[in-house]
């Protein structure tokens, strides 16, 4: 997300004016590079540090509000969206974060995504994706492969994951990246085109629960024997639904980097020009004449 | 009225006229019509509708009490029915009173009963109706017709009804009006034979700015003068109107609603615009309320301001959509996990409406805790007169504030009731708070300290003891002490006021409260119990297990008194005097 209200960059933010409490994470968890990327961002973009707005719903990686030394939220489990969705909503002037796992983004807020991205609601989410339920401890999530056991699919998960890319994809999110947490200049890229991104963005990150599912994205990580293969945007049509689907055919490990991008008004605006509008038609009447004019039609 | 061939001299002081037919025939708006008229000539005047809940309509019925003096109730039965077809004519004449009068339509109605003295007018409204327009007026404007003809009967300001229709209908079309006022004249003009006209009293209310309106309007106003001007919500009967009315104001007041894709993210947006520093609400009826019932827990804990608008209907699950009922007490106090303190008001009518959401709002900020509003299917929908509310007094502007926190300031301090810093403020201490669900120390930490969250739980449930101690014990109507007191919340209110004069002219010693804050109670009630020999709590909800309503429940468990009983209603439709009256004389000759 991006608005055009940002104030002229102030006084850089150190490391440790962001820095909170120490990560209750367990040791090398993805969830701790991520952190560092979106501190290594906020940093570079100068956002004034009471804007910055920080919003989670539950699980390991929706305890990030705790870490960053920052206005932040955290709610109830899979709501953080439209949660977030109000704060954007109501405060133009404030930048918001909003960060969860797969669980929370993908299988009980399943819904909201949809909604968040048609919508196209001014604000950046990171969905910290590592296949598996952590902090209920291990079991199968929407994005656990066909196969893998889990404290509740002991013989192997059954069910097809589900396709997030695609998912954002066909409900119209105006910036789809996808990146990885053992990459961190590219998770530090995806997270500043995402910020500055206007409308809702979206970066899909492979985020390792060391604890439960050691090794799952190891086939994206060349240090561990895989491949980081990055969308070739020269050739890529960037706006195209069909060349973004075509990217989410094969996500194991499949490619990184922007798979979709492209500018369409945000409801912030929508609703602003509503309200614009509205007030125009008012002209010098107070609120309270309003209210008033209202009780007069009333008699 | 009691007579039904007054000379025409004589006035009478009230009237209930109850239109049946199908709710594509527009009695509603000839009940509306005749609401707006009597707000606006100083009479008095409470409707009471059934809707049907399929779309293409079938038969519905509305029923108008009209009064000279204070109306409180929309009538036991009615003096004047006024019969569309065959079904309305057999399914709603016992609701008539005694020699009461029948208006029905002669094209549609065939077959009469003679009974009680009922005195019956054939009058084709249908054919009259397409004879006074012509040409292909079909069906249309016969309700017109009928309220021209009852504007005559009940000799009504017909000056003032023609200024109503033309405002309605003169920003439609030429057409439109003279066709409506052909249908009018029509039925004014139609001989009425067999009685005399019934002139209605002059009205005695003497406010001069009166307005007519329902419920759910005026408690969408009394949000905006309130201060809220963000929410979110999610369509269901009869909450509804409430968010399509703030969708297309809000804007106006430089605000916001939003409709969402359900009743979590509803609730969720709201808690969003909440934190953000705004007076925001959300609403829904009990169904989705029960969706709502995790976050409003969360708002609990975190120590959110937020406005809960509840409109009840009948039944649990889908239940009876279009009814009333007053059984989500219980949910709106406790429906959400753990212990979860929340403030929960009702009005009583629909005027009180407005100032029961201005007290909402109050509250909210105050105690920084969520806030539930329990209205009702019946107050929602119905039509009432009333004075026009003071601005001056009661107006609150909204206010966002991004003051700089001092160094001493914590987002959750035991000591005191917490003050959120909106995102956006500054913090002096360099150090931002995190708002949460987990429990949590004075920063904000989660914490799993056994004696912090005692000391927690205690200071999120303390500052609603501290409102219950703030709160007067409510006033009493009637005898202050005797035979026995009606306790009621909500839109019984009228019922049981009317119950209570009627009992008191009968020569009881009876009086009765309305208790608005449903929750934490008032404190004096425990001592205002003792001055009678009975309790008696009216409620439409059922009597349950232990034979007790939900207030009544709560009632018992915070006085202690074992004399209060409950008289329960779970039909779907309000009480009617006669209902509360017999119970009441019930119990005072059981003793
Ligand atoms: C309404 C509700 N249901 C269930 C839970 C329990 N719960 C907490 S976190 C979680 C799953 C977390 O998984 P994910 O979102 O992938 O986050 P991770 O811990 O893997 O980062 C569940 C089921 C809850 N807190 N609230
Ligand atoms: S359980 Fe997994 S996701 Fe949670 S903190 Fe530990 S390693 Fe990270
Ligand atoms: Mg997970």
């Amino acid at each position: 997300m991006s608005d055009s209200t940002t104030a002229a960059p102030t006084e850089k933010l150190t490391k440790k004016q962001l820095k909170a409490d120490h990560p209750t994470w367990c040791p090398a968890c993805g969830d701790f590079a991520v952190l560092a990327s979106f501190f290594n961002v906020v940093q570079k973009l100068g956002i004034p540090h009471e804007k910055i707005c920080v919003v989670a719903g539950i699980g390991c990686s929706s305890r990030f509000p705790y870490f960053v030394n920052a206005h932040g939220i955290h709610f109830i489990h899979g709501r953080a969206l439209p949660l977030a969705t109000g704060i954007s909503l109501s405060r133009p002037d404030l930048h918001v974060f909003v960060f969860g796992g797969d669980g929370d983004g993908f299988s009980i807020g399943g819904n909201h995504l949809n909604h968040a991205a048609r919508k196209n609601v001014n604000l950046s989410y990171v969905v910290m994706d590592n296949f598996v339920y952590g902090l209920t401890k291990n079991q199968t999530s929407p994005t656990t492969p066909i196969g893998r056991k889990s404290k509740t699919d002991p013989r192997g998960a059954i069910d097809r994951p589900i396709n997030p890319m695609a998912q954002l994809v066909a409900s119209g999110a105006t910036f789809i990246a996808r990146s990885h947490a053992a990459q961190v200049k590219h998770m530090n890229e995806m997270f500043e085109r995402a910020i500055l991104h206007p409308g809702f963005s979206v970066v899909e990150t492979l985020s390792e629960c060391t604890m439960f599912y050691p090794g799952a994205f190891d086939d994206g990580n060349p240090r561990k024997g895989g491949a980081f293969e990055l969308v070739d945007e020269e050739t890529q049509e960037m706006d195209s639904i069909e060349a973004a689907m075509g990217l989410t055919a094969d996500l194991s490990p499949g490619k990184f980097g922007v798979y979709y991008e492209t500018q369409r008004p945000t409801k912030n605006e929508l609703e602003r020009e509503w309200l614009t509008d509205a007030q125009s038609k008012i002209g010098d009447a107070t609120q309270k004449d309003l209210l008033r004019q209202r009780f007069a039609s009333m008699r | 009225m009691s007579q039904t061939t007054a000379p025409s001299s004589d006035t009478i002081r009230n009237a209930v006229i109850r239109l049946a037919g199908n709710s594509q025939d527009g009695i509603q708006s000839i009940g509306a019509f005749l609401g707006q008229l009597a707000g606006s000539t100083a009479q008095d005047v409470m409707t009471y509708m059934t809707i049907p809940s399929t779309i293409s309509g079938g038969p519905s019925i509305f029923q108008v009490h009209l009064g000279s003096g204070e109306v409180l109730h929309p009538g036991d039965e009615a003096d004047t029915l006024v019969a569309f077809y065959q079904h309305s004519y057999d399914g709603h004449l016992h609701t008539l009173k005694d020699g009461g009068i029948c208006f029905y339509d002669s094209d549609n109605v065939e077959e009469l009963k003679e009974e009680r003295g009922i005195i019956h007018i054939g009058v084709p409204f249908t054919s009259a109706t397409i004879e006074a327009i012509g040409g292909n007026a079909k069906s249309r404007g016969k309700n017109i017709f009928v309220l021209g003809l009852l504007c005559a009967v009940y000799q009504l300001d017909r000056e003032r009804i023609s200024e109503i229709m033309s405002a309605k209908f003169g920003k439609k079309s030429e057409d439109i009006l003279r066709n409506v006022m052909l249908a009018f004249d029509a039925g004014y003009a139609w001989p009425v034979h067999d009685i005399e006209h019934m002139p209605m009293a002059p009205g005695e209310n003497a406010a001069e700015k009166r307005l007519s309106t329902d419920g759910n309007t005026m408690l969408a106003l009394g949000l905006i003068a309130g201060g809220v001007r963000y929410g979110a919500g999610y369509p269901i009967t009869p909450w509804t109107s409430i968010m399509e009315f703030l969708r297309s104001e809000l804007p106006k007041y430089n605000g916001m609603f939003i409709q969402c894709e359900d009743e979590l993210a509803a609730v969720s947006m709201a808690i969003g615009a909440a934190y953000s520093g705004h007076l925001a609400i959300t609403g829904s009826s009990g169904p989705g309320l029960a969706l709502k019932s995790e976050a409003v827990g969360y708002a609990c804990m975190a120590e959110i301001p937020l406005i809960v608008v509840n409109i009840q209907r009948g039944g649990p699950s889908t239940g009876l959509p279009t009814s009333v009922e007053q059984s989500d007490l219980m949910q709106a106090i406790y429906g959400s996990p753990g212990d979860a303190p929340r403030i929960v008001l009702a009005p009583r009518d629909v005027e009180d409406c407005f100032y029961t959401a201005i007290e909402a709002c109050r509250l909210a900020k105050k105690y920084s805790t969520p806030v539930l509003i329990l209205s009702d299917q019946a107050i929602a929908t119905r039509l009432e007169a009333f004075e026009e509310p003071d601005l001056e007094k009661h107006w609150v502007e909204p206010t966002l504030d991004l003051t700089e926190e001092d160094a001493d300031w914590k987002p959750y301090p035991l000591d005191k009731i917490t003050r959120h810093s909106s995102p956006g403020s500054r913090s002096s201490q360099e150090k931002y708070p995190v708002v949460t669900g987990l429990e949590h120390d004075e920063w904000g930490h989660p914490s799993g300290n056994p004696l912090n969250h005692e000391k927690m739980t205690a200071k999120r449930r303390d500052k609603l003891i501290d409102l219950a101690n703030s709160l007067p014990t409510p006033e009493v109507h009637g005898e202050t002490s005797g035979s026995l007191l009606f306790v009621g919340w909500g839109s019984t209110y009228g019922p049981i006021k009317e119950a209570t004069d009627r009992m008191i002219s009968e020569g009881h010693k009876v009086g009765s409260i309305n208790l608005r804050h449903v929750h934490p109670l008032p404190n004096g009630l425990t001592d205002l119990f003792e001055q009678y020999d009975h309790i008696l709590v009216p409620e439409m909800n059922d009597s349950g297990l232990y034979g007790y309503g939900q207030l009544a429940t709560l009632l018992r468990a915070k006085t202690c008194n074992g004399k209060i009983e409950s008289v329960n209603k779970v039909q779907g439709i309000s009480f009617r005097v006669l209902e509360i009256v017999t119970a009441a004389e019930a119990l005072i000759a059981k003793a």
